[in-house]
């Protein structure tokens, strides 16, 4: 089946475990996600959502794989537009690497159809996401 | 310091992968249909396969490519976190209404009528 995937790659100056902490920290994420808050036990097979600021809920799903502070795979469903929402489910990959003095963040977002609104509406956030996290990380403030 | 000396040559790295057309025009590709082979990239481009092979080492080590494998293909991806690092720093600064207005009219006067 033809599938549609988004990668993103960036360069943190940070160590694995405090970004695999910024990753999962509700109140940290908050920073980074523009208000979002994001739930989960972050163990696998436990849920996961994201609700907007205002607690609408946005995406959920369940986490597939948790190795800390290594890689992290989300099933993640749309379900505050419908048209994304009928999409389904799509696969979210977290992989954290360290090299040099930085470590390299690369997450993979994926679902089984072509092409698909869902990644489409991704490609727009995770881009703004990752750089205030970097920010955050490296300097204490975000970017945007 | 060395946190310093890293960040300005990431950018060196960014501007100089960009300041060519031929990996300007491999970018806008994968714009169009990501996750491409480098078979698939090379057709409709005129250039040696050799040279796209080149383009793209520079960059992926500018991190405006990454690159994935399925199976035994290497798969090329636009990665478009160092565009909105760009942004943030080199535009949206200087980012002003009237610079738009201006940009919006040039638009306008040079396209015609469409």
């Amino acid at each position: 089946m033809a599938r549609s995937t988004f990668v993103y790659v960036t360069y943190i100056r940070t160590t694995q475990q405090k970004l695999w902490s910024a990753l999962t920290d509700k109140e940290f994420m908050k920073q980074y996600w523009f208000g979002n808050q994001c739930e989960s036990q972050w163990t696998p097979g436990s849920t996961w959502k994201m609700t907007y600021p205002d607690g609408r809920l946005t995406d959920a799903g369940e986490i597939i794989e948790a190795d800390p502070p290594r890689r992290l795979v989300i099933r993640w469903e749309h379900q505050h537009k419908p048209e994304l929402k009928a999409e389904g489910p799509s696969l979210c990959t977290m992989e954290l690497e360290t090299s040099g003095s930085a470590v390299k963040l690369s997450i993979t977002h994926s679902i089984e159809r072509e092409p698909s609104q869902l990644i489409h509406a991704v490609s727009g956030g995770w881009p703004k996401v990752l750089s205030n996290l970097k920010s955050l990380l490296e300097t204490g403030t975000v970017a945007l | 310091m060395l946190a310093y000396c890293l960040q300005v040559s990431d950018a060196d790295l960014l501007f100089k992968a960009l300041a060519d057309p031929g990996r300007r025009k491999l970018l806008d590709r994968l714009h169009a249909h990501d996750g491409q082979t480098l078979g698939e990239l090379c057709q409709h481009l005129d250039m040696t396969r050799q040279g796209v092979t080149q383009h793209l080492a520079l960059l992926e080590a500018a991190n405006l490519v990454a690159v994935q494998w399925r199976g035994r293909e290497k798969l090329h991806f636009l990665n478009p976190v160092p565009m909105q690092e760009i942004y943030e720093r080199w535009v949206r600064k200087f980012e002003k209404p009237r610079l738009k207005a201006l940009h919006d009219l040039k638009r306008r006067l040079e396209d015609g009528d469409d």
